[in-house]
């Protein structure tokens, strides 16, 4: 019997509480060697790989405009392009289902399921899915739940949860694998050559693809002009699951319609070169229909569910919106000096990284997560390689807004507010009332000057690892005086 | 012989067109420089002067903004800025001596008061300009290396590189330096852990990055860095004095004047 159901909640609700821990997570995992280390080598290859995916800056520029623009016009005709998403695809006869929250995404996930008398379902990659924590869900209706990416496969043999969106298991190294399959995969002939590895797993694999009732996969374009569901994927797996069993359940959030079928290509360009420097993906499933009369092979039953999960608050707010435009590429976490030390796990959320700490307020709320927008130095790394310019600083600038606002303001982001604290508050309207004011501000200068003995050794979180510097003997406002008025009398 | 420097330099900072050289110039000084570091602010001032202009330094000046604005408490940073932009009304270049700061009034101000007289806001972020950026493109300086060999280290500050996008001026102002090599450290466009309150609300995660940024500066051979952000060599400068190290940054407007002076500190 599975008693899990009943202590922890099988849908995406169980995130808050991890989220949560976001400081203990980043304490514990910026003490492991071992764990900083893998991701500090993993994010270097990443990003040396898309450099050399992007030989002509002015080219990566023109692309990236020309995708932010696409997403943004896509965006801007959100509701009618859901409409158009669902009329097409039943006319192509894909059945839609419409989900608000992980938990309703779930119940109708089990249900088709169950309808089928299915037991058995192999899954491709989906970070929705990981959204709704789709597997606990099933397995606890007894149903089994296989990941078939070969990363996932590997997360969910360790019982944790990806660490990356795109390298889910980019946390654990080749003798870590190594130790894994010899204890879950009889009769492993213990090795740490990856490509051993690989071919272990994808044995282990190919038997299950063969047996499944239903084949679940996330959704990288939905196009609404045609009704396809693309599906870009590098182990063939994908298309495995999306061909063999006899249902196909896609699953993904409301953002990924696309209007036109002419929007996919430079898209799909920015994503592979983006997320893995590659020119475009191994393979690229194109999805219009169940299986027709006379053909040999396919689902017989296809279905989309489209998942909103806080996304509609996102929606209504026109500098919130732009968090919407993101294709789901891992670049912003490859190239983010905090990600790149903390690692994904530390998040404790579904999506990690700078993307991560500006959707994630949305599904959770920001009071389970009012410590992801300030857990940022604004370097801006991201922004600048964000394949749809989505300005991530900024908006980690708007969300800590949010967090600050004071009570009785309209409601944006729920959980507003979350992280004002009276002390605070009123420290910044003091600091605003000095730096009004000449006068405050000149005697304050002095002060310190003349107090500078008075700074103190230790300065809570600052002297951990730095000394603090003392203020000058003069600040710069009385020497540049004295400067004017020695010349002066010269 | 620096004509290239200089060129690359003016083709990476093309997306601003930039004013002939003016008679009289602000210097923004910075709230760090005034508190805890003026020296880099008197040298600023010479080196300008050296150039033949005149250098206002308001004293009613203070704090650009950033560290409410970066907090979340836009409102309070709000009437910061407007006073800031009252204490320099002349129609003259407003040099600023951090990245940071110049990223903030010359890019934030216009977002932060959108809703005040557009023009004004415009007209006075159009005067903003960060300090090797009006040296390399408005003064366009010729400097004469009066120093002892040497190799020194450059670090651009996150807001120098990706808001001003002036990162190239500071290295094409050290290439005219004719016995300073400049070495390039490893993860030489990364973040030094700095970022405002970030380093004190995510102390752990700050200081984690400031060691490796430490780390791969002492790695190089040079004898100091360089930089024209106070945040960042605070915080760098910080972590070298905590680790007893001797290895220092050295503001770029006080390396400057002292390398073409010829006294070697």
């Amino acid at each position: 019997m599975n008693t899990r159901a009943n202590t922890i909640a099988t849908d995406g609700s169980k995130y808050e509480a991890s989220a949560r821990q976001f400081r203990g997570n980043v304490a514990r995992d910026l003490a492991n060697p071992q764990l900083r280390e893998n991701f500090r080598g993993a994010m270097d290859y990443l990003t040396d790989k898309r450099r050399q995916a992007f030989p002509s800056e002015d080219e990566l520029e023109t692309l990236r405009r020309k995708c932010q623009l696409i997403k943004q016009r896509c965006l801007l005709k959100l509701p009618e392009l859901l409409e158009q998403l669902e009329s097409k695809l039943e006319q192509n006869g894909i059945q839609v289902h419409w989900a608000e929250t992980t938990a309703e995404a779930n119940t109708i996930i089990a249900e088709l399921i169950q309808r089928k008398n299915g037991t058995k379902v192999v899954k491709g990659k989906s970070m929705v899915s990981e959204e709704t924590a789709l597997n606990d869900h099933l397995q606890a209706q007894g149903i089994e739940c296989l990941e078939t990416d070969m990363g996932e496969y590997i997360v969910q043999m360790a019982g944790e949860h990806p660490s990356h969106i795109i390298m889910p298991a980019i946390h654990q190294n080749k003798s870590q694998v190594a130790d894994l399959f010899a204890h879950n995969i009889p009769g492993f002939d213990y090795t740490t050559d990856v490509d051993t590895l690989i071919r272990t797993g994808r044995q282990a694999l190919r038997d299950k693809f063969c047996h499944a009732d239903v084949g679940v996969t996330g959704v990288n374009f939905a196009v609404a002009e045609t009704g396809t569901l693309c599906l870009v994927e590098n182990e063939g797996n994908g298309r495995m699951v999306s061909t063999v069993p006899e249902m196909h359940i896609a699953i993904t959030g409301i953002e990924k319609v696309v209007e036109l079928l002419d929007d996919v290509p430079p898209l799909l360009s920015l994503l592979t070169r983006s997320a893995t420097g590659q020119i475009i993906s191994t393979y690229f499933n194109m999805i219009t229909h169940p299986r027709r009369e006379g053909e040999k092979d396919g689902p017989k039953e296809v279905h989309l569910v489209l998942l909103d999960n806080g996304r509609s608050q996102a929606f209504a707010d026109e500098e919130l919106r732009q968090t919407l435009q993101c294709i789901r590429c891992g670049a912003c976490m490859n190239h983010c000096p905090v990600y790149t030390r903390i690692g994904g796990h530390a998040y404790g959320t579904v999506y990690p990284g700078p993307i991560g700490k500006i959707v994630s307020p949305h599904m959770l709320g920001l009071e389970a997560t009012k410590d992801l927008p300030t857990a940022s130095s604004l370097c801006g790394a991201c922004g600048e390689v964000c394949p749809v310019k989505i300005p991530i600083p900024k908006i980690l600038l708007r969300l800590r807004k949010e967090s600050v606002k004071a009570k009785g303001e309209p409601l944006v982001v729920k959980g507003q507010g979350c992280n004002r604290k009276p002390l605070e508050a009123g420290i910044w309207k003091l600091w605003s009332r000095l730096n009004t004011s000449p006068v405050i501000y000149a005697i304050a200068m002095w002060l310190a000057s003349r107090g500078r003995w008075l700074t103190p050794a230790k300065a809570g979180a600052w002297t951990r690892v730095r000394t603090l510097p003392k203020p000058a003997r003069r600040p710069l406002r009385e020497l540049v005086k004295q400067r004017e008025q020695r010349r002066e009398g010269q | 012989m620096p004509a290239l420097p200089l060129a690359s330099a003016k083709r990476h900072t093309s997306k601003r067109v930039y004013p002939p050289k003016p008679a009289q110039v602000y210097l923004f000084g910075t709230c760090l420089a005034d508190t805890l570091f003026p020296q880099s602010g008197l040298d600023a001032i010479e080196l300008l002067e050296r150039q033949g202009l005149e250098v206002l330094f308001p004293q009613g000046q203070s704090c650009c903004g950033q560290p409410a604005y970066n907090s979340g408490y836009e409102d309070e940073a709000r009437v910061v800025a407007r006073h800031q932009i009252k204490q320099f009304p002349l129609d003259i270049p407003i040099v600023v001596i951090s990245g940071s700061c110049g990223g903030m009034l010359r890019h934030h101000y216009l977002d932060m008061l959108k809703h005040d007289n557009d023009l004004e806001v415009a007209a006075f972020c159009e005067r903003i300009f960060e300090f090797t950026e009006f040296l390399t493109c408005v003064l366009e300086v010729k400097l004469q290396d009066q120093g002892a060999p040497e190799r020194v280290a450059l670090h651009t500050s996150c807001a120098a590189r990706r808001e001003m996008d002036v990162h190239i001026t500071g290295k094409a102002l050290l290439e005219q330096l004719g016995q300073v090599e400049l070495v390039e450290h490893d993860y030489i466009s990364e973040c030094c852990g700095f970022g405002g309150t970030f380093a004190v609300k995510h102390g752990d995660i700050s200081g984690a990055m400031v060691q490796d940024k430490v780390k791969h500066l002492l790695a190089t051979d040079a004898v100091r860095y360089v930089s024209a952000d106070w945040g960042c060599m605070m915080n760098i400068n910080g972590a070298l004095e905590y680790q007893q190290e001797a290895f220092r940054g050295e503001h770029i407007a006080s390396y400057l004047l002292r390398r073409t002076r010829g006294d070697n500190a």
